[in-house]
Protein backbone atom coordinates (compact mmCIF):
# COMPACT_ATOMS: atom_id res chain seq x y z
CA UNK A 1 0.00 0.00 0.00
CA UNK A 2 1.22 3.46 -0.93
CA UNK A 3 0.27 6.20 1.53
CA UNK A 4 -0.18 9.67 0.03
CA UNK A 5 -1.13 12.78 2.05
CA UNK A 6 -2.41 15.97 0.44
CA UNK A 7 -1.26 18.93 2.57
CA UNK A 8 -0.64 22.64 2.08
CA UNK A 9 0.86 24.62 4.94
CA UNK A 10 -1.44 27.57 4.17
CA UNK A 11 -5.14 26.89 4.53
CA UNK A 12 -7.64 27.27 1.71
CA UNK A 13 -5.33 26.46 -1.20
CA UNK A 14 -7.53 23.62 -2.49
CA UNK A 15 -6.40 20.44 -0.68
CA UNK A 16 -9.87 18.95 -0.29
CA UNK A 17 -10.97 19.78 -3.83
CA UNK A 18 -7.85 18.10 -5.23
CA UNK A 19 -8.09 15.09 -2.87
CA UNK A 20 -11.67 14.43 -4.02
CA UNK A 21 -10.61 14.65 -7.67
CA UNK A 22 -7.62 12.34 -7.10
CA UNK A 23 -9.90 9.84 -5.38
CA UNK A 24 -11.93 9.72 -8.56
CA UNK A 25 -8.98 9.60 -10.97
CA UNK A 26 -6.23 7.49 -9.38
CA UNK A 27 -6.57 3.78 -10.25
CA UNK A 28 -6.53 0.74 -7.97
CA UNK A 29 -8.20 -0.18 -4.72
CA UNK A 30 -8.45 2.93 -2.57
CA UNK A 31 -9.13 3.96 1.00
CA UNK A 32 -9.55 7.57 2.10
CA UNK A 33 -9.01 9.42 5.36
CA UNK A 34 -9.83 13.01 6.28
CA UNK A 35 -7.12 14.04 8.74
CA UNK A 36 -8.22 17.69 8.89
CA UNK A 37 -10.15 16.71 12.00
CA UNK A 38 -10.80 20.32 13.16
CA UNK A 39 -12.73 21.13 10.03
CA UNK A 40 -13.32 17.98 7.99
CA UNK A 41 -14.78 18.78 4.57
CA UNK A 42 -13.95 15.83 2.34
CA UNK A 43 -17.31 14.20 3.05
CA UNK A 44 -19.03 17.21 1.50
CA UNK A 45 -17.65 16.15 -1.91
CA UNK A 46 -17.83 12.35 -1.62
CA UNK A 47 -21.39 11.85 -0.45
CA UNK A 48 -20.46 9.00 1.93
CA UNK A 49 -22.87 6.48 3.41
CA UNK A 50 -22.14 6.16 7.13
CA UNK A 51 -21.45 2.56 8.18
CA UNK A 52 -20.56 3.09 11.83
CA UNK A 53 -19.37 5.62 14.40
CA UNK A 54 -16.98 5.16 17.31
CA UNK A 55 -16.41 7.59 20.17
CA UNK A 56 -12.96 9.14 20.41
CA UNK A 57 -11.61 9.43 23.92
CA UNK A 58 -8.79 11.95 24.07
CA UNK A 59 -6.54 12.48 27.07
CA UNK A 60 -8.25 12.07 30.42
CA UNK A 61 -9.30 15.30 32.13
CA UNK A 62 -8.96 16.25 35.78
CA UNK A 63 -12.14 16.59 37.84
CA UNK A 64 -12.36 18.03 41.36
CA UNK A 65 -15.01 16.66 43.70
CA UNK A 66 -16.27 19.76 45.58
CA UNK A 67 -17.53 17.59 48.46
CA UNK A 68 -13.99 16.31 49.15
CA UNK A 69 -11.99 19.45 48.29
CA UNK A 70 -10.24 20.94 51.33
CA UNK A 71 -9.51 24.25 49.53
CA UNK A 72 -5.76 23.84 49.99
CA UNK A 73 -5.09 25.29 46.53
CA UNK A 74 -2.20 22.92 45.76
CA UNK A 75 -3.77 21.93 42.43
CA UNK A 76 -4.00 25.52 41.23
CA UNK A 77 -0.46 26.27 42.33
CA UNK A 78 1.02 23.31 40.45
CA UNK A 79 -1.07 23.41 37.26
CA UNK A 80 1.08 24.90 34.52
CA UNK A 81 -1.79 25.26 32.07
CA UNK A 82 -3.95 27.64 34.07
CA UNK A 83 -6.67 24.99 33.99
CA UNK A 84 -7.72 25.28 37.64
CA UNK A 85 -10.06 28.16 38.38
CA UNK A 86 -11.17 29.45 41.75
CA UNK A 87 -14.39 31.45 41.86
CA UNK A 88 -13.99 32.54 45.47
CA UNK A 89 -15.75 29.47 46.75
CA UNK A 90 -14.92 26.41 44.68
CA UNK A 91 -11.93 25.09 42.74
CA UNK A 92 -12.89 23.92 39.27
CA UNK A 93 -11.10 22.45 36.25
CA UNK A 94 -11.57 24.24 32.94
CA UNK A 95 -11.65 21.27 30.53
CA UNK A 96 -10.68 23.48 27.56
CA UNK A 97 -7.36 24.28 29.26
CA UNK A 98 -6.67 20.93 30.97
CA UNK A 99 -3.95 18.99 29.11
CA UNK A 100 -4.46 15.82 31.12
CA UNK A 101 -1.04 15.79 32.82
CA UNK A 102 -2.41 14.53 36.19
CA UNK A 103 -0.07 16.75 38.26
CA UNK A 104 -3.11 18.02 40.21
CA UNK A 105 -4.06 14.45 41.11
CA UNK A 106 -0.52 13.87 42.37
CA UNK A 107 -0.46 16.97 44.59
CA UNK A 108 -4.09 16.77 45.77
CA UNK A 109 -4.57 14.72 48.90
CA UNK A 110 -8.18 13.69 48.27
CA UNK A 111 -10.48 15.39 45.81
CA UNK A 112 -9.00 15.20 42.30
CA UNK A 113 -9.30 12.33 39.82
CA UNK A 114 -8.64 11.82 36.13
CA UNK A 115 -11.81 11.05 34.18
CA UNK A 116 -12.17 9.84 30.61
CA UNK A 117 -13.77 12.41 28.32
CA UNK A 118 -15.12 11.99 24.82
CA UNK A 119 -13.61 14.72 22.64
CA UNK A 120 -14.69 13.50 19.25
CA UNK A 121 -16.00 10.70 17.09
CA UNK A 122 -14.61 8.65 14.25
CA UNK A 123 -16.84 7.73 11.34
CA UNK A 124 -16.34 4.82 8.98
CA UNK A 125 -18.20 5.30 5.71
CA UNK A 126 -18.63 3.93 2.23
CA UNK A 127 -18.04 6.03 -0.89
CA UNK A 128 -18.06 5.15 -4.60
CA UNK A 129 -14.27 4.91 -4.47
CA UNK A 130 -13.81 2.91 -1.27
CA UNK A 131 -14.06 3.41 2.44
CA UNK A 132 -13.66 6.84 4.04
CA UNK A 133 -12.53 7.34 7.61
CA UNK A 134 -13.44 10.80 8.85
CA UNK A 135 -13.62 12.30 12.29
CA UNK A 136 -15.20 15.13 14.15
CA UNK A 137 -13.40 16.85 17.00
CA UNK A 138 -15.60 18.48 19.61
CA UNK A 139 -15.14 22.19 18.78
CA UNK A 140 -12.56 23.69 21.13
CA UNK A 141 -11.19 20.32 22.25
CA UNK A 142 -7.49 19.52 22.21
CA UNK A 143 -5.78 16.30 21.13
CA UNK A 144 -6.30 16.82 17.40
CA UNK A 145 -2.95 15.08 16.79
CA UNK A 146 -4.13 12.05 18.75
CA UNK A 147 -7.38 11.97 16.78
CA UNK A 148 -5.44 12.09 13.51
CA UNK A 149 -3.41 9.13 14.75
CA UNK A 150 -6.63 7.25 15.61
CA UNK A 151 -8.10 7.96 12.16
CA UNK A 152 -4.97 6.65 10.42
CA UNK A 153 -4.84 3.60 12.67
CA UNK A 154 -8.44 2.67 11.93
CA UNK A 155 -7.83 3.07 8.20
CA UNK A 156 -4.71 0.88 8.25
CA UNK A 157 -6.45 -1.82 10.27
CA UNK A 158 -9.69 -1.92 8.32
CA UNK A 159 -8.39 -1.56 4.76
CA UNK A 160 -4.86 -2.92 4.77
CA UNK A 161 -5.34 -4.70 1.43
CA UNK A 162 -5.77 -1.43 -0.51
CA UNK A 163 -3.31 -0.22 -3.17
CA UNK A 164 -3.52 3.43 -2.17
CA UNK A 165 -4.25 5.19 1.11
CA UNK A 166 -5.19 8.78 0.23
CA UNK A 167 -5.25 11.36 3.03
CA UNK A 168 -6.76 14.86 3.05
CA UNK A 169 -4.47 16.62 5.50
CA UNK A 170 -4.74 19.61 7.84
CA UNK A 171 -3.22 23.04 7.24
CA UNK A 172 -0.32 24.27 9.38
CA UNK A 173 2.90 22.66 10.53
CA UNK A 174 2.07 21.66 14.13
CA UNK A 175 0.79 18.63 15.95
CA UNK A 176 -2.00 17.42 13.56
CA UNK A 177 0.19 17.93 10.48
CA UNK A 178 3.12 16.04 12.00
CA UNK A 179 0.76 13.25 13.03
CA UNK A 180 -0.62 13.16 9.47
CA UNK A 181 2.71 12.90 7.62
CA UNK A 182 4.47 10.51 9.96
CA UNK A 183 4.79 7.18 8.17
CA UNK A 184 3.41 8.30 4.77
CA UNK A 185 5.31 7.51 1.56
CA UNK A 186 4.56 10.73 -0.27
CA UNK A 187 3.01 14.14 0.22
CA UNK A 188 1.39 16.35 -2.39
CA UNK A 189 1.67 19.98 -1.25
CA UNK A 190 -0.99 22.22 -2.78
CA UNK A 191 0.17 25.83 -2.92
CA UNK A 192 -0.96 29.06 -4.57
CA UNK A 193 0.90 31.96 -6.17
CA UNK A 194 0.92 34.42 -3.28
CA UNK A 195 3.65 35.58 -0.92
CA UNK A 196 1.80 33.77 1.89
CA UNK A 197 1.50 30.57 -0.18
CA UNK A 198 5.24 30.54 -0.95
CA UNK A 199 6.22 31.35 2.64
CA UNK A 200 4.00 28.58 4.01
CA UNK A 201 5.18 26.12 1.34
CA UNK A 202 8.79 26.61 2.44
CA UNK A 203 7.90 25.99 6.08
CA UNK A 204 5.84 22.87 5.43
CA UNK A 205 8.62 21.45 3.19
CA UNK A 206 11.08 22.03 6.09
CA UNK A 207 8.79 19.98 8.37
CA UNK A 208 8.34 17.20 5.77
CA UNK A 209 12.12 16.91 5.37
CA UNK A 210 12.39 15.94 9.02
CA UNK A 211 10.39 12.85 8.06
CA UNK A 212 10.92 10.76 4.96
CA UNK A 213 8.10 11.22 2.47
CA UNK A 214 8.69 12.01 -1.19
CA UNK A 215 7.50 15.56 -1.82
CA UNK A 216 5.46 16.73 -4.80
CA UNK A 217 3.95 20.16 -5.40
CA UNK A 218 0.85 21.36 -7.24
CA UNK A 219 0.21 25.07 -7.87
CA UNK A 220 -3.48 25.91 -7.71
CA UNK A 221 -4.89 29.03 -9.40
CA UNK A 222 -1.44 29.41 -10.95
CA UNK A 223 -2.61 32.00 -13.50
CA UNK A 224 -3.76 34.53 -10.87
CA UNK A 225 -0.21 35.84 -10.29
CA UNK A 226 2.15 34.47 -12.91
CA UNK A 227 5.28 36.11 -11.46
CA UNK A 228 4.82 34.31 -8.13
CA UNK A 229 4.08 31.05 -9.94
CA UNK A 230 7.45 31.47 -11.67
CA UNK A 231 9.12 32.11 -8.30
CA UNK A 232 7.55 28.96 -6.80
CA UNK A 233 8.62 26.87 -9.80
CA UNK A 234 12.19 28.17 -9.59
CA UNK A 235 12.35 27.46 -5.86
CA UNK A 236 10.98 23.92 -6.33
CA UNK A 237 13.55 23.26 -9.07
CA UNK A 238 16.37 24.39 -6.78
CA UNK A 239 15.04 22.15 -4.04
CA UNK A 240 14.59 19.17 -6.41
CA UNK A 241 10.85 19.02 -5.74
CA UNK A 242 8.79 18.00 -8.80
CA UNK A 243 5.89 20.33 -9.65
CA UNK A 244 3.37 17.76 -10.87
CA UNK A 245 0.34 19.99 -11.37
CA UNK A 246 -0.63 23.48 -12.54
CA UNK A 247 -4.32 24.20 -12.08
CA UNK A 248 -5.83 27.40 -13.47
CA UNK A 249 -8.34 29.60 -11.66
CA UNK A 250 -11.74 28.29 -12.71
CA UNK A 251 -15.21 29.24 -11.40
CA UNK A 252 -16.23 25.63 -12.17
CA UNK A 253 -14.39 24.62 -8.98
CA UNK A 254 -16.68 26.63 -6.69
CA UNK A 255 -19.68 25.45 -8.71
CA UNK A 256 -18.63 21.80 -8.20
CA UNK A 257 -18.16 22.35 -4.45
CA UNK A 258 -21.61 23.93 -4.28
CA UNK A 259 -23.00 20.85 -6.05
CA UNK A 260 -21.20 18.57 -3.60
CA UNK A 261 -18.93 16.77 -6.05
CA UNK A 262 -15.38 16.71 -7.38
CA UNK A 263 -14.68 19.21 -10.17
CA UNK A 264 -13.53 16.27 -12.31
CA UNK A 265 -17.06 14.83 -12.22
CA UNK A 266 -17.36 16.42 -15.67
CA UNK A 267 -14.15 16.69 -17.67
CA UNK A 268 -14.88 19.81 -19.65
CA UNK A 269 -13.65 22.60 -17.38
CA UNK A 270 -10.06 23.87 -17.53
CA UNK A 271 -9.48 22.94 -13.85
CA UNK A 272 -10.76 19.37 -14.42
CA UNK A 273 -8.46 18.93 -17.40
CA UNK A 274 -5.47 20.23 -15.45
CA UNK A 275 -6.21 17.87 -12.55
CA UNK A 276 -6.38 14.94 -14.97
CA UNK A 277 -2.84 15.75 -16.06
CA UNK A 278 -1.82 16.08 -12.38
CA UNK A 279 -3.35 12.68 -11.57
CA UNK A 280 -1.58 11.00 -14.50
CA UNK A 281 1.80 12.44 -13.45
CA UNK A 282 1.24 11.54 -9.83
CA UNK A 283 0.21 7.99 -10.79
CA UNK A 284 3.49 7.61 -12.68
CA UNK A 285 5.50 8.97 -9.72
CA UNK A 286 3.70 6.67 -7.25
CA UNK A 287 4.25 3.65 -9.52
CA UNK A 288 7.97 4.49 -9.56
CA UNK A 289 7.93 4.68 -5.75
CA UNK A 290 6.20 1.30 -5.60
CA UNK A 291 8.79 -0.39 -7.80
CA UNK A 292 11.65 1.24 -5.87
CA UNK A 293 10.44 -0.35 -2.65
CA UNK B 1 -10.21 46.11 23.37
CA UNK B 2 -8.90 42.70 22.33
CA UNK B 3 -10.34 41.62 18.99
CA UNK B 4 -9.66 38.19 17.47
CA UNK B 5 -9.98 37.29 13.79
CA UNK B 6 -10.84 33.60 13.32
CA UNK B 7 -12.47 31.42 10.68
CA UNK B 8 -12.65 27.64 11.03
CA UNK B 9 -11.77 27.12 7.37
CA UNK B 10 -8.31 28.15 6.23
CA UNK B 11 -7.66 30.66 3.46
CA UNK B 12 -10.86 32.65 3.89
CA UNK B 13 -8.98 35.91 4.43
CA UNK B 14 -8.33 36.21 8.17
CA UNK B 15 -4.90 37.73 7.72
CA UNK B 16 -6.21 40.08 5.05
CA UNK B 17 -8.91 41.40 7.37
CA UNK B 18 -6.53 41.61 10.36
CA UNK B 19 -3.80 43.42 8.39
CA UNK B 20 -6.14 45.94 6.79
CA UNK B 21 -7.99 46.61 10.02
CA UNK B 22 -4.74 47.22 11.91
CA UNK B 23 -3.33 49.36 9.10
CA UNK B 24 -6.44 51.54 9.01
CA UNK B 25 -6.69 51.97 12.79
CA UNK B 26 -2.99 52.78 13.09
CA UNK B 27 -3.46 55.95 11.04
CA UNK B 28 -5.37 57.46 13.99
CA UNK B 29 -4.66 55.22 17.01
CA UNK B 30 -2.05 53.01 18.61
CA UNK B 31 -2.65 49.40 17.58
CA UNK B 32 -0.93 46.11 18.36
CA UNK B 33 -1.31 43.33 15.81
CA UNK B 34 -0.52 39.83 17.09
CA UNK B 35 0.03 36.95 14.67
CA UNK B 36 -1.24 33.90 16.61
CA UNK B 37 -1.15 31.64 13.53
CA UNK B 38 2.27 30.51 14.71
CA UNK B 39 2.39 27.42 12.49
CA UNK B 40 2.14 29.57 9.37
CA UNK B 41 2.49 33.24 10.37
CA UNK B 42 2.00 35.59 7.42
CA UNK B 43 1.34 39.10 8.74
CA UNK B 44 5.02 40.10 8.63
CA UNK B 45 4.88 39.62 4.85
CA UNK B 46 2.46 42.56 4.64
CA UNK B 47 4.50 44.75 7.01
CA UNK B 48 8.17 44.27 6.20
CA UNK B 49 10.30 46.02 8.85
CA UNK B 50 13.36 45.29 10.96
CA UNK B 51 12.28 43.17 13.93
CA UNK B 52 13.64 42.35 17.34
CA UNK B 53 13.69 38.59 17.92
CA UNK B 54 13.44 36.63 21.14
CA UNK B 55 13.26 32.89 21.67
CA UNK B 56 10.29 31.06 23.15
CA UNK B 57 11.35 28.22 25.37
CA UNK B 58 9.54 25.59 27.43
CA UNK B 59 11.00 23.76 30.42
CA UNK B 60 11.85 20.12 29.73
CA UNK B 61 13.22 17.51 32.13
CA UNK B 62 16.87 16.56 32.30
CA UNK B 63 17.67 13.37 34.19
CA UNK B 64 20.87 13.22 36.22
CA UNK B 65 21.94 9.64 35.48
CA UNK B 66 24.29 9.57 38.50
CA UNK B 67 21.50 10.09 41.05
CA UNK B 68 18.73 8.32 39.04
CA UNK B 69 17.91 4.87 40.49
CA UNK B 70 15.91 3.92 37.36
CA UNK B 71 12.88 3.24 39.54
CA UNK B 72 10.57 4.07 36.62
CA UNK B 73 8.21 6.38 38.53
CA UNK B 74 8.63 9.28 36.09
CA UNK B 75 7.92 7.07 33.08
CA UNK B 76 4.85 5.62 34.79
CA UNK B 77 3.56 9.06 35.68
CA UNK B 78 4.07 10.80 32.33
CA UNK B 79 0.68 10.84 30.59
CA UNK B 80 2.27 11.63 27.23
CA UNK B 81 4.75 8.77 27.02
CA UNK B 82 7.66 11.23 26.87
CA UNK B 83 9.86 9.25 29.28
CA UNK B 84 10.84 5.60 28.96
CA UNK B 85 12.95 4.21 31.80
CA UNK B 86 15.32 1.37 30.89
CA UNK B 87 17.38 -0.60 33.39
CA UNK B 88 20.43 1.63 32.97
CA UNK B 89 19.18 4.84 31.38
CA UNK B 90 16.16 7.05 30.73
CA UNK B 91 15.02 7.88 27.21
CA UNK B 92 13.35 11.29 26.77
CA UNK B 93 11.22 12.23 23.73
CA UNK B 94 11.02 16.04 23.81
CA UNK B 95 8.37 16.33 21.07
CA UNK B 96 5.91 14.39 23.29
CA UNK B 97 6.60 16.46 26.45
CA UNK B 98 3.99 19.02 27.54
CA UNK B 99 6.26 20.61 30.20
CA UNK B 100 3.85 19.82 33.03
CA UNK B 101 6.66 19.25 35.56
CA UNK B 102 5.08 16.01 36.83
CA UNK B 103 8.17 13.84 36.39
CA UNK B 104 10.18 16.20 38.59
CA UNK B 105 7.48 16.08 41.28
CA UNK B 106 7.25 12.29 41.41
CA UNK B 107 10.99 11.54 41.31
CA UNK B 108 11.88 10.18 44.77
CA UNK B 109 15.61 10.84 44.26
CA UNK B 110 15.52 14.46 43.04
CA UNK B 111 17.29 13.28 39.94
CA UNK B 112 15.27 15.44 37.53
CA UNK B 113 15.66 19.15 36.93
CA UNK B 114 14.35 21.30 34.10
CA UNK B 115 16.17 23.19 31.39
CA UNK B 116 14.70 25.49 28.77
CA UNK B 117 14.20 24.11 25.27
CA UNK B 118 13.57 26.40 22.33
CA UNK B 119 10.32 25.75 20.41
CA UNK B 120 9.87 29.00 18.52
CA UNK B 121 10.49 32.73 18.31
CA UNK B 122 8.73 36.03 18.81
CA UNK B 123 9.50 39.02 16.66
CA UNK B 124 8.45 42.57 17.45
CA UNK B 125 8.51 45.36 14.92
CA UNK B 126 7.13 48.88 14.40
CA UNK B 127 6.38 48.83 10.68
CA UNK B 128 4.77 52.26 10.76
CA UNK B 129 3.85 54.92 13.33
CA UNK B 130 1.05 53.71 15.58
CA UNK B 131 1.45 50.04 14.68
CA UNK B 132 3.27 47.38 16.66
CA UNK B 133 3.46 43.89 15.14
CA UNK B 134 4.14 40.83 17.30
CA UNK B 135 4.61 37.58 15.39
CA UNK B 136 4.93 34.18 17.00
CA UNK B 137 6.68 31.54 14.90
CA UNK B 138 6.76 27.87 15.82
CA UNK B 139 10.05 26.20 14.92
CA UNK B 140 9.51 23.78 12.03
CA UNK B 141 9.18 20.25 13.39
CA UNK B 142 7.98 21.38 16.81
CA UNK B 143 4.40 20.24 17.46
CA UNK B 144 3.50 22.54 20.36
CA UNK B 145 1.94 25.75 19.06
CA UNK B 146 0.13 26.75 22.25
CA UNK B 147 3.10 27.99 24.36
CA UNK B 148 4.25 30.19 21.45
CA UNK B 149 0.77 31.71 21.15
CA UNK B 150 0.66 32.28 24.90
CA UNK B 151 4.05 34.04 24.81
CA UNK B 152 3.01 36.27 21.88
CA UNK B 153 -0.21 37.31 23.65
CA UNK B 154 1.64 38.04 26.86
CA UNK B 155 3.78 40.63 25.08
CA UNK B 156 0.61 42.52 24.12
CA UNK B 157 -1.18 42.07 27.44
CA UNK B 158 -0.92 45.73 28.50
CA UNK B 159 -1.68 47.30 25.12
CA UNK B 160 -5.00 49.13 24.76
CA UNK B 161 -6.03 48.00 21.25
CA UNK B 162 -4.98 44.49 20.23
CA UNK B 163 -5.96 42.64 17.05
CA UNK B 164 -5.17 38.92 17.06
CA UNK B 165 -4.98 36.86 13.90
CA UNK B 166 -5.66 33.18 14.76
CA UNK B 167 -4.86 29.85 13.12
CA UNK B 168 -7.54 28.07 11.08
CA UNK B 169 -9.41 25.19 12.70
CA UNK B 170 -11.24 24.83 15.99
CA UNK B 171 -8.79 23.11 18.33
CA UNK B 172 -6.28 24.19 20.98
CA UNK B 173 -4.33 26.86 19.03
CA UNK B 174 -7.56 28.68 18.23
CA UNK B 175 -8.89 28.38 21.79
CA UNK B 176 -5.59 29.71 23.17
CA UNK B 177 -5.70 32.72 20.85
CA UNK B 178 -9.37 33.48 21.57
CA UNK B 179 -9.09 33.12 25.33
CA UNK B 180 -9.68 36.50 27.00
CA UNK B 181 -10.74 38.36 23.83
CA UNK B 182 -13.60 40.88 24.00
CA UNK B 183 -14.98 40.12 20.55
CA UNK B 184 -14.29 38.00 17.49
CA UNK B 185 -14.66 38.49 13.75
CA UNK B 186 -15.34 35.22 11.90
CA UNK B 187 -14.25 35.46 8.27
CA UNK B 188 -16.06 33.11 5.90
CA UNK B 189 -16.66 32.46 2.23
CA UNK B 190 -19.96 31.45 0.68
CA UNK B 191 -19.22 27.84 -0.18
CA UNK B 192 -20.41 24.66 1.56
CA UNK B 193 -16.87 24.33 3.01
CA UNK B 194 -16.95 27.89 4.32
CA UNK B 195 -20.40 27.47 5.87
CA UNK B 196 -19.64 24.06 7.39
CA UNK B 197 -16.51 25.38 9.11
CA UNK B 198 -18.21 28.64 10.10
CA UNK B 199 -20.75 26.59 12.04
CA UNK B 200 -17.91 24.92 13.95
CA UNK B 201 -16.21 28.26 14.64
CA UNK B 202 -19.47 29.77 15.89
CA UNK B 203 -19.74 26.81 18.26
CA UNK B 204 -16.24 27.46 19.64
CA UNK B 205 -16.76 31.19 20.28
CA UNK B 206 -20.12 30.42 21.91
CA UNK B 207 -18.46 27.91 24.27
CA UNK B 208 -15.90 30.56 25.19
CA UNK B 209 -18.61 33.18 25.65
CA UNK B 210 -17.09 35.61 23.13
CA UNK B 211 -19.45 37.78 21.06
CA UNK B 212 -18.86 37.29 17.33
CA UNK B 213 -19.78 38.93 14.04
CA UNK B 214 -19.27 37.78 10.46
CA UNK B 215 -17.28 39.04 7.50
CA UNK B 216 -18.10 37.40 4.16
CA UNK B 217 -15.03 37.52 1.94
CA UNK B 218 -14.69 36.94 -1.84
CA UNK B 219 -18.45 37.10 -2.22
CA UNK B 220 -19.72 36.24 -5.70
CA UNK B 221 -23.21 37.28 -4.67
CA UNK B 222 -24.38 33.73 -3.90
CA UNK B 223 -24.47 34.31 -0.15
CA UNK B 224 -28.08 33.29 0.57
CA UNK B 225 -27.25 30.19 2.65
CA UNK B 226 -24.60 31.96 4.71
CA UNK B 227 -26.97 34.89 5.30
CA UNK B 228 -29.73 32.51 6.39
CA UNK B 229 -27.38 30.79 8.84
CA UNK B 230 -26.36 34.18 10.27
CA UNK B 231 -29.98 35.30 10.67
CA UNK B 232 -30.92 31.99 12.34
CA UNK B 233 -28.04 32.31 14.79
CA UNK B 234 -28.42 36.02 15.45
CA UNK B 235 -25.03 36.82 13.94
CA UNK B 236 -24.49 40.20 12.32
CA UNK B 237 -22.86 40.25 8.89
CA UNK B 238 -20.63 43.24 9.57
CA UNK B 239 -18.97 43.47 6.17
CA UNK B 240 -19.10 41.82 2.75
CA UNK B 241 -16.01 41.98 0.55
CA UNK B 242 -16.74 41.11 -3.10
CA UNK B 243 -14.62 38.72 -5.13
CA UNK B 244 -12.35 40.73 -7.37
CA UNK B 245 -9.23 39.72 -9.26
CA UNK B 246 -7.75 43.10 -8.34
CA UNK B 247 -8.16 42.53 -4.57
CA UNK B 248 -6.83 38.98 -4.96
CA UNK B 249 -3.76 40.27 -6.83
CA UNK B 250 -3.05 42.97 -4.21
CA UNK B 251 -3.22 40.31 -1.51
CA UNK B 252 -1.10 37.79 -3.47
CA UNK B 253 1.71 40.33 -3.92
CA UNK B 254 1.76 41.01 -0.18
CA UNK B 255 0.30 44.51 -0.53
CA UNK B 256 -2.56 45.94 1.53
CA UNK B 257 -5.94 46.77 0.08
CA UNK B 258 -6.28 49.83 2.32
CA UNK B 259 -2.87 51.18 1.27
CA UNK B 260 -3.39 50.58 -2.45
CA UNK B 261 -7.06 51.62 -2.43
CA UNK B 262 -7.45 54.08 0.49
CA UNK B 263 -11.21 54.37 -0.15
CA UNK B 264 -11.52 50.98 1.65
CA UNK B 265 -10.31 52.52 4.93
CA UNK B 266 -13.76 53.85 5.78
CA UNK B 267 -15.20 50.33 5.43
CA UNK B 268 -12.64 48.95 7.88
CA UNK B 269 -13.29 51.86 10.27
CA UNK B 270 -16.99 50.98 10.15
CA UNK B 271 -16.13 47.31 10.77
CA UNK B 272 -14.14 48.26 13.86
CA UNK B 273 -16.99 50.41 15.19
CA UNK B 274 -19.31 47.39 14.87
CA UNK B 275 -16.78 45.22 16.73
CA UNK B 276 -16.65 47.75 19.58
CA UNK B 277 -20.43 47.66 19.76
CA UNK B 278 -20.32 43.82 19.80
CA UNK B 279 -17.86 43.88 22.69
CA UNK B 280 -19.99 46.42 24.52
CA UNK B 281 -17.13 48.91 24.85
CA UNK B 282 -18.86 51.64 22.83
CA UNK B 283 -19.14 54.86 24.75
Amino acid sequence: MIRLAVISGKGGTGKTMITAALAQLLPGKLVLADCDVDAANLELLLNPKLLRTEPFMGMKTAVIDPALCTQCGECMEHCRFGAIEHDGELYRVNPLRCEGCAVCVHVCPVATTMQPRQTGEINYSQTDRGHLVHARLVPGAGNSGLLVHAVKKMTMEQDKDCDLFLIDGPPGTGCPLISTISGVDAVLIVTEPSVSGLHDLKRVVAVCRQFRPHIFVAINRFDLEQSLTDTIQTWCREENIPVVGMIPFDPAVIEAVRNGRAVTFTNTSPAAQAIQILAAKLEQELTNLGTQR
Amino acid sequence: MKLAIASGKGGTGKSMVAANLAFTLSTTDKVTLVDCDVEEPNLHLFFPAPAMMTEVTVPVPVVDETTCQHCGKCGEFCQYGALTVLSKRVLFFPELCHSCGGCMLVCPNDAIHEEPKRIGTLSISMPQPGLKLISGTLDTGSPHAVPVIRAAKKLAAQDPVVILDTAPGTSCPVVEALDGCDACILVTESTPFGLHDLQLAVDVVARLGIPAGIVINRSDGKDAETLRFCTDHDLEVMMTIPFSCEIAAIQSRGDLLCRERPEWQKDFCALYAKCRALAGVDE
